[in-house]
């Protein structure tokens, strides 16, 4: 009796966790679907081509944030567990600052110091990039360092390490042909969580006159009534595939730790 | 001049000497093991060998070359770590040969010597298969073969087989044995377990609290213990507590049962009580004949383990004697109560200069990580 209202209870939750996440989308599904006639909003969306160029902008600024990022953040965290774990409380709490520090102060400050002399980034088209590539990176911090923290803690990178170099590798291919390895699921993730920050983004790419994914949806909520709705769908979709992709290269396992079982 | 030498190697982690005034030489071939319990600096050894830690002073040698504040990836050494530490993304023929790899060997060569290899260890048909899908066993049998594959000067095994059981330890130390034998590569295997080292090496070192308390062959390091440590923490012993009678005769009374030593004991005097150890193995029911030491007690326990029957005995004096032997089903094992004489040579006493007590409190309080600072064991005799 006690087991059946157990696996009641676990369906009511179930069911409302189901409706919180859902009802949001079913309910901007049913408002693009009132434009006139029927699915006009999604062929409006998509044909226009600032759709699909801020699009594609955001994700080319995506990509690069993410390899920025990993190339910074993978040799960190690898550094801190390895050779100075006592700094790792101190590396956490450097990672979290983004979420004390709104962007909109990030992006003045950086706006400030690189708008002029010695360092104009802001004059040209690709300083400007440059600098919302710099500014993701910081925004994407938190998320890309616990990843990549995680599955450094999965692996011994201790013992792999101190194999690899008794067989005669150096620093850099421990870290491209023994650590990344190792680490896929987590790059993954942390990969595919900062694309979803980068296309959902706003305040710093709006600041920056950067033609992003971001200010384009909020333009268009200003000048269109349906098709907005319509654009957070498929902005939705792509994040759902990003989710699955990740999903589907996690699948192979073939690098399951079990380092230190006895069978 | 050996082929690896230590000399005056030492090394402290902040006010912790981990390891102090460590002098090895070892010939080519050669296999030595680094005994010890937790905390007595072996793995720090080791670890200054392969080059993970560097010593704060002292030299280490190879064949003749400096190799002190080499990165470990310079060394030439091979390594296997207890956690296995198997790369999970390759499979065991590119695990094996990895370290080929690194030095940009031809594939040929490579492949030949991964299959070499794994015909060594008895796997050559798991090379496709990955760490995961591997026992423990074959796990370390490949971590073995990939440290080898790079044709190490020295190998360094720490605690291989810890993290096996008690069968495929016993099972795998002969193969790394036999393997090591053939390849005649020089080997330093740290263990605490004492059974591994003295089945396994041709020389073993006792360490205690960073120092070396005795290097031997297996033989010397059971048989004649140069410390009270070494002939506590190797093998069992029956300590028993004794009066000296007369100093200069070597003679020692326990519990008013006088016993003759095989040495005078110069530094003590009729007053001082001093504490004789006793290998079980040499203690006998029988009464040996000659001039053999005789002690009267009761039969306290006789505990029948199949091939053995461990009898322990309370000697009149209140002291406790254990001891094993063979079973034999045509031979009377004693009874509870029954009244016996075991007999034992004097060259088989050992004198110790620190209390059995004492040592066993230091060992466990140094492997709950409290290091006290007591002094190793001074010379013991028989």
């Amino acid at each position: 009796m006690k087991r059946r209202r157990g696996g009641i209870a676990w369906w009511l939750v179930f069911l409302l966790a189901v409706l919180y996440f859902f009802l949001p989308l079913v309910a901007t599904l049913d408002f693009a679907l009132k434009a006139k006639p029927p699915f006009s909003a999604f062929t409006n969306a998509v044909q226009d081509p600032k759709f699909f160029s801020s699009l594609l902008y955001s994700l080319v600024i995506g990509v690069l944030t993410i390899v920025a990022s990993l190339s910074l953040i993978v040799p960190t965290a690898y550094w801190v567990q390895l050779k100075v774990p006592r700094a790792r409380s101190l590396v956490e709490f450097v990672t979290l600052l983004p979420f004390v520090i709104p962007a909109v102060v990030l992006v003045f400050g950086l706006i400030r110091v690189y708008s002029q002399p010695p360092l104009p980034f802001t004059h040209t088209d690709i300083g400007s990039s440059a600098l919302l590539v710099a500014g993701y990176i910081v925004l994407s911090l938190p998320y890309m360092y616990r990843a990549v923290d995680t599955g450094l803690r999965a692996i011994d990178i201790r013992s792999l390490t101190e194999a690899a170099q008794s067989m005669g590798a150096g620093w850099v291919t421990i870290i491209w042909r023994v650590i990344l390895p190792n680490l896929r699921v987590a790059l993954l993730s942390g990969a595919f969580l900062t694309l979803a920050i980068v296309l959902g983004e706003f305040t710093i790419a709006n600041f920056l006159a950067r033609p992003a994914f971001g200010p384009y949806l909020n333009l268009l909520s200003q000048q269109k009534a349906y098709e907005p709705a319509a654009v957070a769908l498929i902005s939705f979709g792509l994040t759902w595939l990003a989710m699955i992709a990740i999903a589907f290269i996690g699948r192979d396992t073939r690098t399951r730790i079990e380092i230190g079982g006895a069978h | 001049m050996g082929f690896l030498e230590l000399t005056h190697v030492k090394k402290a982690f902040g006010s912790f000497t981990a390891v102090e005034d460590f002098m090895l030489s070892a010939e080519p071939g050669e296999f030595v093991s680094f005994l010890g319990p937790s905390g007595c600096g072996k793995t720090t050894t080791l670890r200054m060998i392969a080059g993970f830690e560097y010593p704060d002073s002292g030299s280490i040698k190879v064949d003749g070359r400096e190799i002190t504040n080499l990165p470990p990836n310079k060394r030439n050494v091979g390594m296997v770590f207890q956690a296995y530490a198997l790369f999970p993304n390759m499979t065991v023929a590119d695990n094996v040969g990895f370290g080929m790899r690194i030095k940009k060997q031809p594939k040929v060569a490579i492949k030949k010597r991964v299959g070499e290899l794994l015909e060594l260890i008895n796997m050559p048909e798991k090379a496709d298969r990955y760490p995961y899908q591997l026992s423990g066993g074959q796990q370390q049998r490949v971590a073995l073969a990939r440290a080898l594959a790079i044709e190490p000067q020295v190998l360094l095994l720490d605690e291989p087989l810890s993290a096996l059981d008690a069968k495929i330890r016993v099972s795998l130390r002969t193969e790394i044995r036999s393997i090591q034998r053939k390849l005649g590569i020089t080997t330093v295997y740290v263990t605490h377990d004492q059974e591994e080292a003295l089945s396994l090496s041709d020389r073993v070192v006792v360490m205690s609290q960073g120092r070396i308390e005795q290097i031997g062959t297996p033989f010397e390091i059971y048989n004649f213990p140069a410390t009270a440590f070494v002939a506590t923490f190797v093998g069992t012993l029956n300590a028993l507590h004794a009066d000296v009678v007369d100093a200069a005769a070597g003679i020692v009374s326990i519990g008013g049962q006088q016993i003759r030593l095989a040495r005078p004991l110069d530094r003590a005097d009729h007053r001082k009580t001093v504490e004789i150890a006793l290998r079980p193995e040499i203690i006998t029911l029988r009464d040996a004949a000659g001039d053999a030491n005789r002690l009267t007690g009761t039969v306290d326990r006789v505990t029948f383990l199949g091939s053995i029957v461990r009898v322990r005995i309370v000697l009149d004096g209140g002291d406790v004697v254990s001891f094993d032997t063979f079973n034999n089903p045509h031979l009377a094992v004693p009874a509870d109560g029954e009244r016996v004489t075991v007999s034992f040579p004097p060259e088989a006493c050992l004198v110790l200069d620190q209390s059995v007590a004492e040592i066993k409190a230091a060992v466990a309080q140094a492997e709950d990580g409290l290091l006290p600072g007591v002094d190793s064991a001074s010379d013991i005799r028989p």
